[in-house]
């Protein structure tokens, strides 16, 4: 696992703190000796091929699945809002694009006015959400994470099918975001060409070439080992 | 008003379809068919369990539904088996042992055509403020769970991160769903209690644009499944159960002949 991270200068320390996390699953390791940390105001970049366990990490900082290696914190009362890779919506469920705004907690019609205008879905009225685009659902979900007013915003692959000019719009969209509301963004790329014209902070996750032996004792001893070098 | 079994019947039904409406969306939503036919049939344990221990029917149902529903969590969670692997050992499983129990006790005597079908007909006044009491209790559950539960079947992991906790939810769902199973079984029987959870929501799901409208609609729809077949097995004398659930058949067919709506944008 290769990491490469410069922290920000940040006053009261940062949002959230990853220190040599691993995942095991299936006694593989999906992720190891991964460092990241995410200071307030500031974008951070994820990025690696497929399969180098990019959500694997997000996830693990969103405290969605255990770490089995390392240590995590997170500033005590954190609010974090999360945009996932896609939303799937069966079409049993009926659900509005005003509706899923209020999914995970209520808001007046005017803060909803407010957080879709932001990432300009205002004018589009109340359509069923199966029938959004990718780029307009994306936008919705961003705009469902920015209601809840998060310190830190993790945003999986945004700008996963969604078309170059989308994509762009989509990453202004990101950086307007960190401007206004001075929170922490952890982002999950796969645009090089993104990420090399912006100036802030790179993770890069490279893929397990060689599976560690079997767990128990071994894995403890070679925490630590000679596994990680710096990115280019 | 209530001495007529008719109008008992009537008032049970309607009862029985004011929970089973919006329980019924979060299965066909969260695509829990077979979830509810496993603890449907795991039910003849419990009635088998219930004669041979001489306790209340519905309380046995009740009791070996929920210690199904537990038992299904525990090994859906140990992640070993595919979920419908599990179901299916728990359905075959708790049905065959009750019926191998059944014939250790030769003086029990089971009316299994009732057991399998239902006998509407047969609801005394205790049944009915069984399903009334359950079912006020059931419905007050369910709109406490209901942001977290919904929140959970569009998307676990935006659940979890805004701290909804949606095991726990999916948990007490669980165990609403076998009460709801429990109760129902003498209304429409173990094979056809799933059909009144499933129809009326599938009914409804093209004349709904938000999940609470939907869940309305479907406790309209089988309150007139209910009526029309109880109606129909009056006047045609066809077994209740079945009647009850054609006409919910029914009543979903004649809303398909409509053409859809056209796409809202």
């Amino acid at each position: 696992m290769i990491k490469a991270t410069t922290p920000g200068p940040s006053a009261a320390g940062p949002l959230v703190a990853a220190r040599d996390i691993g995942v095991r699953r299936a006694e593989r390791w999906l992720i190891r000796h991964v460092d990241l940390q995410v200071p307030r105001g500031e974008l951070v970049y994820l990025i690696g091929a497929n399969g180098a366990g990019k959500s694997t990490c997000a996830k693990s900082v969103l405290g969605l699945i255990e770490i089995d290696e390392g240590t995590i914190e997170r500033s005590p009362g954190l609010a974090v809002g999360y945009v996932p890779q896609r939303l799937a919506v069966s079409h049993t469920l009926p659900v509005s694009m005003r509706r899923l705004m209020k999914l995970t907690g209520r808001f007046a019609a005017r803060e909803i006015d407010a957080a879709l205008a932001a990432v300009g879905l205002e004018r589009l009225g109340d359509p069923a959400v199966t029938s959004l685009s990718g780029g307009e659902l994306q936008r919705l979900l961003l705009a469902r994470a920015l209601i809840h007013r998060p310190d830190l915003l993790v945003l999986d692959e945004p700008a996963q099918g969604v078309d170059v000019a989308g994509a762009g719009v989509l990453h202004e969209l990101i950086e307007g975001i960190r401007g206004d509301l001075g929170c922490g963004i952890l982002l999950i790329s796969h645009d090089l060409q993104m990420v090399m014209n912006s100036d802030s902070d790179v993770v890069v996750l490279l893929p397990h070439e060689h599976d560690e032996p079997p767990p128990g004792a071994a894995a403890e001893s070679q925490a630590g080992g000679g596994e990680a070098s710096p990115a280019g | 008003m209530l001495d007529d079994f008719l109008v008992r019947a009537l008032l049970a039904g309607i009862g029985l379809a004011l929970v089973t409406g919006p329980a019924g969306c979060f299965v066909v939503w969260r695509h829990l068919a077979y979830f509810g036919e496993t603890i449907a049939h795991s039910a003849l344990l419990g009635v088998v369990l219930s004669l041979v221990l001489q306790v209340d029917l519905v309380l046995g149902i009740f009791v070996s539904a929920c210690l199904v529903t537990l038992l299904m969590f525990y090994l859906q969670g140990r992640g070993t088996l595919p979920a419908d692997t599990v179901l299916g050992l728990l359905a075959h499983g708790g049905l065959a042992t009750g019926l191998v129990i059944m014939a250790f006790f030769p003086n029990i005597r089971i009316d299994l055509q009732a057991l399998l079908f239902g006998d509407i007909l047969a609801v005394s006044r205790t049944d009915l403020a069984l399903i009334w009491g359950g079912g006020v209790l059931v419905l007050a559950v369910l709109a406490r769970i209901w942001r977290p539960l919904l929140a959970a079947t569009v998307n676990v992991d935006l659940a979890t991160v805004a701290g909804l906790r949606p095991e726990r939810t999916r948990l007490v769902f669980g165990l609403l769903m076998a009460t709801v199973i429990a109760v129902a079984i003498k209304i429409v029987g173990i094979l056809l209690i799933v059909a009144l959870l499933v129809i009326p929501p599938a009914t409804a799901r093209r004349f709904a644009v938000n999940p609470e409208q939907m869940a309305i609609l479907a406790a309209a729809a089988g309150v007139l499944s209910i009526g029309g077949g109880l109606f129909a097995s009056a006047r045609l004398d066809t077994p209740s159960g079945p009647s009850i659930v054609v006409a919910a058949l029914l009543l979903f067919a004649v809303t398909r002949l409509r053409r859809p709506q056209p796409s809202r944008r």
